[in-house]
């Protein structure tokens, strides 16, 4: 599935790849012009997408470690929640979530949500 | 003239003897030890740890062999001395060494009792007595079959939790209705019988043994009631016996044991006797502590204090099984002249009784809850009349007055001379004298300078207290820092358990100790990666998914999310065809940034993630593998030019440490390590701020270690002086591997080494021959899983989807 063009937004959720092409307690990044997004897959393999992008200094969430339900920044530790986006602890800080829903062993991305936020990075 | 004395056996008592002896007159004696067993002197009460796997045997080792050559003992180990001539005056070993004495030591020690049972002879029927019977037991256990313990006393007991920590499934026969009778009442005895089954540990009290079953080998165990256990392991832990043969062959007057007057002579005036084999006064000795105070009263007979005699005094007993707290001391017999104070709590485990004679304490047994032990013993010893705090007594030193006191303060409320150390004799005043005078501030000091909770150690807690008393804030017991949130177990404890309870897998581990996240966090996923992949080379899978970014692509992230790409050049040497390389490939990737590094290398900065692979690709078509320089593992080995070049140079330090790069590289360390050789004390290449460091001499090689120049700068320590460059390489790859095996994660080898003790790694190293070549033989067998090149692997097809984004939505249709 890599490296596909997709025959993006003429439905509601668009594929982009299966569960499988990401290591458990991994991420992968789906490149969206402008916008990334790191998608995650957890031990228990559930699956995340948040902007790969952390609060903190812009560092790339998707090369952290993943431990339960949460991603460490590489960069400088800062603790983010997959499903919430939000910074855990002491620190504070938000990141993009994008909703997804795993049908068959591939995972879906919302392709609203996508639309929305890859607008903006754009336009900015 | 030097007078001669030979000790037989080696033991702790005669060790402790000769530690007293040559502090007081160094140069009295030429000292010959006879050692039956083929080691140094070791902590023979610390082999129930040994066996349940909270230590190793190299932890328990009192004297090495360092410490026999620096004090000029000569030490026959593996000579069992057979013929004492007390006319010739000398002593002769089963290999025919002939040594004569002026004075002479006989410290045999005892002999474990052996219950004449038919099939006691069976192959896999044990004593527990020394580290050979704890070998032989940890090989038994592999099995994880069914283990036998016959004998409910202390010693029993300490292997049967031994063997079930390993794995075996245990149960141990006692001839008596209650467990340890001669330490507890029957109470306590039963809540430890009911402790052990909770654990897993089967107990048959009332329990008679028939016979041994097994035709060659054991099989089970019959009752005189017919009942049969099954059992491939049998131990018997029914008592010692004073070894007292070779006493009695050379005509020396025995009872029990070899008997003593309380000046620790014999019926020969020029033979003296110390340890588990004396008889003094009718009385014969099993535990340490009037052990160590025979020893005492021996060195000071023999260096000329006749002051001292040996006197018989009541000894706490405690069990060292991890989590089962119990303490005994005196005389609990019921009796119509005595009174007795009780106190039980069923549900928090808790019993303890006084026993009262005259309003003094005569009598203690705690279970449960022991932290006032030494405070009873104390008023035990001292006969104090108890009459004034009747009330309150049993709830312990902490309602004394009245008011609850937290542990320090109840250890600081402890009168000056009473008794924390009950194994060395350590009174309170001895311990903060030596804190205050001598600025300690971590345990590890205070055992090294007062023994004190350095033999058993269950008095630790006590110094830890007293510690904190003493030094308020400014004690800091590190020992205890958890390594993360995800657990309370400390760094130490994760690796002796990793170790101890065979844990292969983060998912087991994570499991087994009970860790409070579900899947640890970025502190504790890395170290535990480390930790398995160091102490199981050949079986764990490394997990990359638990290691740093850096680790797991193999180049070093930098703050934009571009990496950076160091090549290996071999003791800092390069060529005209690697520059070539690395030129043509900055070029063709548009690489931004070339530097040249600190340890000697080429750093290219700036490097899209997606072009690693491609990157790597044309390096290894000119020769370059992994430099490593984003790994807690070997990174560099700088070097100056040697006596290739160098009108100075005594030896060929850039050979030198092309070969050491070359024969480490690839291996994971806790933290990262930096290493440099020199070619001369001029010290071009700056060896003595580094992890590991070489300066060559004209006489050899001079080995460094522990310098830092980073967060702190520290010059290095010396290991020691090598001849050969073999022998460099052999000294330098083991004091590594045993920074690797003991090392905390992110902790750097000037802070291990702090933290160990310089002196305790030079023993290991340069003074135990043995011990160095099996750290050596250790990493070279973990060299063979790691000496792969992560760079070629992963431009042949591995971790592929590390490289490339999933999927590419285009930008056109996003922007609709």
């Amino acid at each position: 599935m890599k490296g596909d063009v997709m025959n993006a937004f003429e439905s509601e959720w668009i594929s982009i790849g299966a569960v499988t092409d990401i290591p458990r307690e991994g991420a992968r990044c789906v490149d969206a012009g402008a916008l990334r997004v790191a998608v995650f897959r957890t031990a228990e393999d559930d699956v995340y997408a948040i902007e790969d992008r952390c609060p903190h200094r812009g560092g790339p969430l998707s090369q952290g470690i993943v431990h339960g339900g949460c991603v460490t920044c590489p960069l400088h530790n800062m603790v983010i929640a997959l499903d919430t986006g939000e910074a855990q602890g002491a620190d504070e800080g938000h990141v993009t979530t994008f909703r997804t829903q795993v049908r068959d062993g591939i995972i879906f991305i919302a392709a609203s949500d996508i639309a929305s936020i890859a607008q903006t990075a754009s336009a900015a | 003239m030097k007078q001669k004395l030979v000790v037989i056996g080696n033991g702790m008592a005669p060790g402790r003897m000769l530690e007293h002896l040559i502090e007081a007159a160094p140069d009295a004696y030429d000292v010959t030890i006879f050692n039956a067993e083929p080691r140094v002197n070791y902590d023979r009460i610390m082999l129930s740890p040994v066996l349940s796997g909270e230590k190793t045997f190299d932890e328990i080792v009192i004297h090495g062999d360092g410490w026999y050559v620096e004090r000029g003992v000569t030490l026959y180990k593996g000579h069992k001395v057979v013929a004492i001539d007390r006319v010739a005056k000398t002593v002769t070993s089963e290999h025919g060494e002939t040594v004569p004495y002026d004075k002479l030591v006989v410290a045999t020690g005892s002999n474990p009792f052996i219950i004449p049972v038919p099939g006691h002879d069976l192959a896999g029927v044990l004593s527990y007595r020394d580290l050979d019977d704890v070998e032989a037991m940890l090989l038994a256990a592999q099995s994880r079959e069914k283990a036998v313990v016959i004998g409910g006393g202390l010693l029993g007991l300490e292997a049967a939790a031994g063997l079930k920590e390993r794995g075996m499934d245990v149960t141990v026969l006692h001839l008596m209705p209650t467990l340890m009778e001669r330490q507890l009442d029957p109470s306590a005895g039963y809540l430890l019988q009911n402790e052990l089954q909770k654990r897993g540990i089967k107990v048959i009290t009332e329990a008679h043994t028939a016979r041994i079953l097994g035709e060659d080998k054991v099989t089970g165990v019959e009752l005189k009631d017919g009942t049969v256990i099954d059992a491939s392991l049998v131990v018997m832990a029914v008592g010692i016996r004073p070894n007292v043969a070779l006493a009695k062959d050379a005509g020396l007057e025995v009872n029990r044991g070899i008997v003593c007057s309380p000046a620790m002579s014999t019926s020969d005036p020029d033979i003296f006797s110390v340890g588990e084999c004396v008889e003094v006064e009718g009385q014969v000795y099993g535990l340490v502590a009037p052990l160590y105070e025979m020893a005492k009263v021996l060195a000071g007979h023999l260096s000329g204090d006749v002051s001292k005699a040996f006197a018989h005094s009541e000894t706490p007993t405690r069990l060292k099984v991890t989590g089962i707290n119990l303490y005994s001391a005196g005389d609990f017999a019921e009796g119509d002249d005595r009174e007795e104070i009780v106190l039980r709590d069923a549900t928090a485990g808790i019993y303890k009784r006084l026993v009262l004679k005259n309003d003094k304490i005569i009598g203690i047994v705690l279970y449960g809850e022991t932290a006032d032990g030494a405070w009873f013993y104390d008023l035990m010893k001292k006969s104090t009349d108890i009459s004034e705090m009747r009330d309150t007594l049993i709830f312990g030193s902490a309602y004394k007055g009245g008011a609850p006191l937290d542990p320090t303060a109840a250890v600081a409320a402890l009168p000056l001379d009473a008794e924390i150390c009950g194994c060395n004799g350590i009174c309170k005043g001895t311990i903060v004298e030596a804190i205050t005078s001598k600025g300690l501030t971590s345990l590890d000091e205070v055992r090294a300078h007062t023994k004190a909770s350095a033999s058993c150690g269950t008095c630790t807690g006590l110094v830890e207290g007293l510690m904190a008393a003493t030094l308020g804030d400014a004690f800091n017991p590190n020992a205890v820092k958890p390594m993360c949130g995800c657990t309370d177990l400390s760094h130490n404890d994760v690796r002796r358990l990793i170790k101890a309870k065979e844990l292969k897998s983060i998912p087991a581990l994570m499991q087994a100790l009970e860790w409070k996240s579900s899947g640890g966090c970025a502190k504790c996923r890395p170290a535990l990666n480390y930790y398995m992949v160091c102490d199981w080379p050949d079986e764990y899978a490394d997990d990359y998914q638990s290691r740093f970014i850096n680790e797991r692509v193999h180049a070093n992230i930098q703050k934009d999310g571009t990496y950076s790409v160091v090549p290996r050049m071999w003791g800092g040497q390069t060529s005209s065809a690697e520059l070539r390389a690395i030129a043509d490939c900055v070029d063709k990737f548009d690489i931004p940034t070339v530097k040249v590094t600190g340890g000697q290398r080429i750093d290219m900065l700036g490097i899209k993630k997606e072009d690693l692979p491609a990157v790597w690709a044309d390096l290894g078509k000119a020769g370059f593998v992994s430099g490593h320089a984003y790994a807690k593992g070997l990174r560099t080995v700088k070097t100056c030019v040697g006596t290739d070049w160098c009108r100075f140079g005594t030896q060929d330090s850039t050979g030198l440490g092309v070969r050491i790069e070359k024969f480490m590289w690839g291996s994971w360390t806790p933290a990262k390590v930096k290493m440099a050789v020199s070619g001369c004390p001029r010290n071009c290449a700056e060896a003595t701020c580094k992890d590991v460091g070489v300066i060559c001499v004209d006489s050899g090689y001079e080995i460094h270690f522990a310098g830092a120049a980073g967060l702190d700068i520290k010059g290095t320590e010396i290991l020691g002086n090598v001849k050969t460059e073999d022998e460099a390489l052999e000294h330098i790859v083991a004091v590594v591997q045993m920074y690797r095996e003991q090392g905390h994660y992110l902790e750097r080898i000037y802070k291990w080494a702090k933290r160990i003790g310089v002196e305790e790694i030079r023993r290991q190293i340069m003074g135990d021959a043995d011990a160095r070549k099996a750290y050596f033989d250790r990493f070279v067998f973990s060299q063979t899983f790691a000496q792969v090149d992560p760079w070629d692997e992963r431009v042949s097809g591995k971790d592929k989807h590390e490289f490339q984004p999933m999927a590419t939505l285009s930008k056109l249709q996003a922007a609709e």
